[in-house]
């Protein structure tokens, strides 16, 4: 039974760091290529959320509302880039980190004012609403497996594009040193927008496949672009194969520690001091393990930058 | 770290005429603070004064982070993570009805030394962006504890039951006695972090942020400064949380939130950056600007967001650099 339970912790551990892992895809290839630090990343997710309800209220279909959402997200990202974002890539950091700040200000409220602040249902699709037997007695939602099916596939499909093309080859020189591929004839501010769509485009798209099993609501970007960081700093700005790792580790431990902080705490201690230390614990361990990581290894686990 | 922080952001004491203006555009700044009470002759006392009570504990804090930011190059997104050390240490006490001031000032003290001194030795150990996500991390993380802080509260936050007490008394209960204490702690960690910027200590935390390297090839180790400076912003900014628990009497983990971090940041390069005055003056306009826009509109954040990117885009060096106080 227990083990039963360890194996629906892990598969929502995975699904979680999935979806992490699609958000600081873009976040880490941003950074990396543009030294370009976007705070507005986490609301480019909600916004993929909003995208979706909004879509699938219109066409009555997910997969409709998914197709529609998608362009619409890689459209309002290329519209900040071109806005605002364009202006600050030679900026300081701090002007960087201040403005795209006022972007998530702005937009948490805009969604506020457009679709209200009360969370948003997105139902889930017909076809995928059902569970699944993974163990006996253990019924498992499909469509958590869906999602983590989708993540698998999109971050193979990154691994392939930035591994075996020549986009890829052209961003990964782009993350190690962006200057010396300019000074070779690329036009990397082309490059950074095609990053920069795509990357928010990803976000959105995450914040889309979430829209149905969470609720959709102003502000739901914030606590994952935090996660996002800490998973990109763990793997080593400008990496994918890093912000794979990270995002992985941070949803598995996340996941995990919460359900079993409390239960081995009781080992220790009497039942109701262990269901409240592990409570309060649980939510730090990643913190925990961020700032054990940084402090063998001050640039993460696969650093780009030579 | 010339890119991190703009070479025209140090206060420039050279000129005499700049110099003058350094002096003058704080003792203005004091003089207007000592003089707000006297509104009650107007008879909307008790509405300016909570204003303007809160606008100088906002200015403690941001003073505190411009130590870090203005003057160190340390861009700490995780400042507010030590406003909710101080807040809770007074509101935890005084839930267990230890309400002595002074006793409340001690651990909020204490604790934001001991977290300081920590996660400073970590985030110290890495630079720039990585600097500013993780200390944003280790900000978020004392949210979380916060909010899983069933016992005080949790989500909801927790009410005092009472002000601090001074030597036993329940002094601060008095709105202008509170405000003149929080004056008095405004003006004198204005002066003492006036006296550290210009010290040796000082003047090698300035040179570590204009070029770490060219300082330890002058024989000066940069982690050690750099962490004793985090150290003190974070216990400035630990007492300016007890000064908010005590005013608002009441606390919550979103005191510690990382859109709170980004405030102060906002304030102190609203007001400009390196000048400390600048944070005071920074977070008044902040905190006015906030005040009057949700006076006008519910939505008011969808302006707040735009003039804050504005602020950004066009007016570098902030006011303190449309008053022409620095080069």
């Amino acid at each position: 039974m227990t083990l039963t339970l360890a194996l629906v912790q892990i598969l929502n551990g995975l699904q979680f760091g999935l979806i992490l892992f699609l958000i600081a895809a873009g976040l880490t290839l941003v950074f990396g290529v543009m030294d370009f630090i976007n705070l507005a990343h986490g609301v480019q997710y909600m916004v993929g959320a909003y995208f979706v309800a909004a879509f699938t209220a219109m066409t009555g279909s997910f997969l409709y509302g998914l197709a529609l959402a998608l362009p619409a997200a890689l459209a309002f990202g290329l519209l900040l880039e071109v806005l605002i974002f364009r202006h600050l890539y030679d900026r300081s950091h701090l002007d960087q980190v201040l403005a795209t700040f006022g972007v998530i200000i702005f937009l948490n409220q805009a969604v506020k004012f457009v679709w209200g602040a009360a969370p948003l249902n997105v139902p889930i699709p017909d076809a995928l609403s059902g569970t699944i037997e993974i163990a006996d007695g253990m019924l498992y939602p499909v469509y958590r497996l869906v999602i983590i099916a989708v993540g698998l596939g999109v971050g193979l499909a990154l691994y392939l594009v930035v591994n075996k093309t020549k986009l890829g080859m052209l961003v990964r020189a782009g993350a190690s040193n962006a200057a010396m591929v300019s000074a070779l004839g690329v036009n990397i501010r082309l490059l950074f927008t095609i990053v920069f769509g795509v990357g928010a485009m990803l976000a959105g798209f995450a914040g889309a496949m979430v829209a149905p099993i969470l609720s959709v609501e102003p502000g739901m970007g914030d606590n994952v672009l935090i996660l996002a960081f800490v998973v990109i700093v763990i793997g080593g700005i400008g990496s994918i194969r890093g912000a794979f790792i990270a995002a992985l580790l941070i949803g598995l431990v996340d996941t995990l520690g919460r359900f079993f902080a409390p239960t081995l705490l009781k080992l220790l201690l009497d039942p109701s001091t262990a269901s409240q230390t592990g409570r309060a614990i649980a939510p730090m361990l990643i913190y925990i393990l961020m700032a054990a990581v940084l402090f063998f290894r001050p640039s993460g686990l696969f650093p780009s930058k030579q | 770290m010339n890119d991190l922080i703009d070479l025209d952001a140090a206060p420039a004491l050279a000129a005499p005429v700049q110099a003058r203006r350094v002096v003058i555009l704080p003792l203005l700044l004091f003089a207007i603070f000592a003089l707000v009470p006297l509104a009650g002759l107007w008879g909307s006392q008790g509405f300016v004064l909570s204003i303007v009570t809160r606008i100088m504990v906002l200015a403690l804090a941001a003073m505190s982070l411009d130590l870090l930011i203005g003057y160190g190059a340390m861009i700490s997104f995780g400042h507010a993570a030590f406003v909710g050390l101080g807040a809770y240490s007074v509101a935890i006490l005084s839930s267990h009805g230890i309400t002595d001031g002074f006793v409340q000032l001690g651990v909020a003290l204490a604790v934001s030394f001991v977290f300081a001194l920590v996660t400073g030795a970590i985030s110290l150990r890495t630079k720039g962006v990585y600097f500013i996500m993780i200390t944003l991390a280790f900000g978020q993380m004392l949210y979380f504890l916060g909010t899983s802080l069933a016992a005080y509260g949790g989500d909801d936050g927790l009410t005092l039951a009472s002000r601090s007490t001074l030597f036993g008394s329940k002094i601060l209960k008095n709105d202008i006695v509170l405000y003149y204490v929080v004056f008095g702690i405004l003006l004198g960690a204005y002066l003492l972090l006036r006296g550290i910027v210009a010290s040796r200590f000082g003047r090698v935390l300035r040179g570590i942020r204009e070029n770490p390297v060219r300082m330890e090839a002058i024989g000066f180790a940069p982690y050690r400064y750099q962490l004793t400076a985090y150290v003190i912003a974070g216990m400035i900014a630990a007492v300016a949380g007890c000064l908010l628990a005590n005013q608002t009497e009441f606390v919550s983990p979103a005191y510690a939130s990382w859109q709170r971090s980004g405030d102060l940041i906002f304030a102190i390069v609203l007001g400009g950056l390196g000048s400390l005055h600048g944070a005071i003056i920074g977070a008044a306009v902040f905190s006015l600007l906030a005040d009057i826009l949700s006076h006008y509109t519910e939505h008011w954040a969808m302006l707040f967001g735009p003039i804050l990117i504005l602020v950004v885009l066009f007016a570098r060096g902030g006011i303190g650099g449309l008053l022409g106080a620095k080069s």
